[in-house]
């Protein structure tokens, strides 16, 4: 991970050239994708698509946009992000949590 | 900037380098001074409502003046008392104990620091400005959003001061135990002080957001017209119960997990013997850590969330005693077979054990939903959350302080005196609180001003107030013993207790102001021990002498702090007087001019140069 490839043997710069073509084509595919996503989020409220389907649709393919933000934009499918991971989940926990109380609970 | 040099300083000096310091040891002064000033406000408040109730129908304070006492004496305890304490142990302790030369980010614990003390005297200035806070610590709507006066607003912005500064320390511990470990020291070997800090780290992480969310809702309502607690316009008082308990629940975890860390280590310590069951100790950390934050709605039994709710919070509840199980019997297993030595450390971890495991007991009987209509806001209740905080909390804190009092000031509190405060502090604290469980049951409800004659509750409450003094004078023994100590006291060794396991008895008692010489290698659990039962001296080094970069002191954690402190008077006066809104506008100016300063000048911090450790080295720092 770390950018001292000037000190290492030609084999291993090759590795991490080919590993940085690796990525910079996840990369885009998936800045594509989420450029798809969000045409289609905003077509389906331009054309006024029932919204019983648009909300869940529209939830879900937020979802999925964050999942790409972290794992391919801010490297959480690398090694080493593991203490990041069990934070984050920790906390959508807890957030998830309050909310199911209070539509449960307080609001229902 | 050599710490190892003795040089008589200016009283000026000292105060700005306190003002300015980065450096954990000393922030843990800062913690511990200011904790411990405001545990004697807190003591204090307490002993007023003892005297207050010592005889039926007493009228030593008025019915107002005794609201406020008990709200500043909960509030106070728990957020300014407690919380800072822990975070002077955490401060002291942590970076030694991983081998690091401090915290991950110094200028973040300092700027904690401050924002928990200006928060802490924001909230106690009410005193002298018309009223302090005098709707019960828990602050419920509403009640609190009716209270007349500014006493509530400054519980409001007090707490959202403080409670920033807390959410600080915590991240910054979090990042520092999951970065800075020195070579070797895996999760797994990590001494459980370091380990408990780490999961009570993530439970401020994840708790106190919703205060924060509370509190700010609070202060919209109080001060800018919005109605989120006002069922009148559509609100919802309940809103705030839920958020505070969100945020309560997992906070009386974070008081007390730091201090079942401090304990297996003291045990094991004083014992001679490695932790019994280490992991399972781990695991029942992160477990009361995980469950802590299913449990806050047995807070709310009584309003009526129907029996679905309350049946789903009361075994959530009672799941808690297994993990806390685990590790009272992990404990008494430490002791067992062990070369025990009694210190004063040792006696208040000792006590403890029974103490906290009455306060448990009664937490069980409370968490049973159907059970605790009736202890619901009586004095049950109050015994049994003393039981808990002063049997674990307190306790735990004064062990703490006698076992790592060497470490912070370099040299070991009085034994003598150190046990003659714990033994009026013990007794009168079991006075004081086992009858206020029957209190409780005979009907007395928690939080009145004055009770009636003839009702048999004279004898109880007389009782109470007794066992009050005596733990004010064991407190007083206590503070002796810190003014003995510095006067007459010869210095420490690095290890006095001389079966020191873990790496911070592995350096000089004070450490020098980079902690180590050259970073340890850690080869196992207890890393201090490993090395000694091969016949070493100290620990092996990581890495080559050489140069160490330290962090660079600075003013401006105190300039934000003090902007936020301004403009909280002026949030909170505004209401009556838009002119107020300079204070608002001063305030934040020189909080967003501070961080701008920050943002914008380079700070690279210094290095202590190869020649000054050795010349170190060579007075007997690095051994």
């Amino acid at each position: 991970m770390a950018d001292q490839s000037h000190s290492k043997p030609i084999h291993h710069q090759e590795y991490e050239k080919k590993q940085h073509r690796e990525e910079m084509k996840q990369q885009v595919l998936t800045f594509g994708l989420m450029i798809l996503f969000t045409i289609i989020a905003f077509g389906m409220v331009i054309f006024e698509v029932n919204s019983y389907f648009i909300i869940p649709t529209l939830i879900i393919l937020a979802v999925v946009q964050v999942a790409f933000q972290l794992y391919y934009f801010m490297h959480m499918k690398n090694k080493g992000h593991d203490m990041v991971a069990v934070m984050m989940y920790g906390g959508a926990a807890v957030a998830a949590l309050t909310i199911i109380t209070f539509t449960s609970i307080i609001w229902w | 900037m050599s710490t190892a040099v003795a040089q008589k300083r200016g009283l000026g000096a000292v105060i700005w380098d306190y003002l300015t310091t980065v450096d954990h040891k000393k922030i843990a002064h800062l913690y511990l001074v200011s904790g411990g000033l405001f545990f004697l406000i807190g003591g204090l408040e307490a002993m007023i409502i003892r005297i207050q109730l010592m005889k039926p129908d007493n009228d030593f304070i008025s019915a107002g003046l005794y609201n406020e006492m008990i709200t500043m004496h909960g509030t106070t305890m728990i957020f300014l008392a407690a919380m800072p304490l822990i975070f002077a142990i955490m401060n002291a302790v942590v970076p030694l104990q991983i081998g690091a030369r401090d915290v991950a980010f110094p200028f973040l614990n300092s700027l904690g620091f401050w924002l928990f003390l200006f928060g802490g005297l924001l909230l106690n200035v009410s005193w002298f400005t018309g009223g302090a806070p005098d709707a019960g610590w828990t602050n419920y709507a509403p009640l609190s959003t009716t209270s007349p006066g500014h006493g509530v607003d400054y519980y409001v912005m007090g707490l959202q001061i403080s409670g920033a500064g807390t959410l600080i320390g915590g991240i910054n511990f979090l990042v520092t135990i999951v970065n800075m470990r020195a070579p070797g020291m895996t999760y797994m070997r990590m001494p459980l002080f370091t380990w408990s800090v780490f999961v009570t780290s993530t439970l401020i992480l994840f708790a106190f957001p919703a205060l924060t969310v509370g509190l700010f809702l609070m202060m919209f309502d109080r001060m800018f017209g919005s109605a989120f607690f006002d069922v009148g316009l559509g609100g919802n008082a309940i809103i705030w119960e839920h958020l505070f308990w969100i945020f309560g629940h997992p906070e009386v975890y974070i008081l007390i997990l730091p201090l079942f860390g401090a304990f297996s280590d003291i045990f094991s310590t004083f014992s001679k013997k490695r932790l019994f069951g280490y992991s399972a100790m781990v695991f029942a950390t992160v477990l009361i850590g995980f469950l802590g934050f299913m449990v806050w709605a047995h807070h709310m039994f009584t309003v009526g969330m129907g029996p679905i709710a309350n049946s789903i919070f009361a075994v959530a509840t009672m799941a808690i005693a297994v993990p806390t199980g685990i590790k009272i019997f992990n404990w008494l297993f430490t002791m067992w077979g062990g070369q025990i030595r009694m210190t004063a450390a040792m006696l208040w971890s000792i006590a403890f054990i029974p103490s906290f495991t009455i306060g448990g007991m009664t937490g069980v009987m409370l968490a049973a939903a159907a059970a605790d209509f009736q202890y619901h806001d009586t004095y049950f209740v109050v015994g049994h959350f003393h039981y808990v905080i002063v049997g674990g909390v307190a306790f735990g804190l004064f062990a703490s302080l006698h076992y790592w009092w060497p470490k912070m000031f370099g040299k070991v509190l009085n034994e003598k005196l150190g046990k003659l405060a714990f033994w009026p502090f013990f007794i009168g604290f079991h006075l004081t609180f086992f009858i206020q469980h029957f209190l409780g049951l005979m009907g007395m409800p928690r939080r009145y001003w004055v009770f009636l004659e003839g009702q048999g509750l004279a004898t109880g409450n007389l009782i109470s107030t007794i066992g009050a003094f005596l733990m004010a004078i064991g407190t007083i023994i206590f503070l002796i013993n810190i003014v003995y100590t510095a006067v007459k006291e010869k210095k420490a060794d690095a290890d006095p207790w001389e079966h020191g396991r873990t790496l911070e008895w592995a350096i000089p008692s004070p450490p020098p102001h980079y902690n180590f010489v050259q970073t340890p290698l850690v080869r196992g659990l207890d890393p201090l021990w490993v090395e000694k039962m091969d016949g070493k001296e100290g620990m092996t080094p990581a890495e080559p002498l050489g140069d160490i970069h330290m962090p660079n002191a600075s003013i401006l954690p105190f300039t934000i702090s003090l902007g936020t402190f301004i403009a909280g008077f002026g949030f909170i006066y505004q209401v009556d007087d838009p002119i107020w809104l300079i204070a608002v506008f001063a305030g934040m100016g020189l909080t967003l001019g501070s961080m701008l300063t920050r943002s914008l000048k380079d700070d690279l911090g210094h290095h202590i140069h190869k020649e000054e450790l050795e010349e170190d080295i060579k007075k007997g720092v690095g051994k």
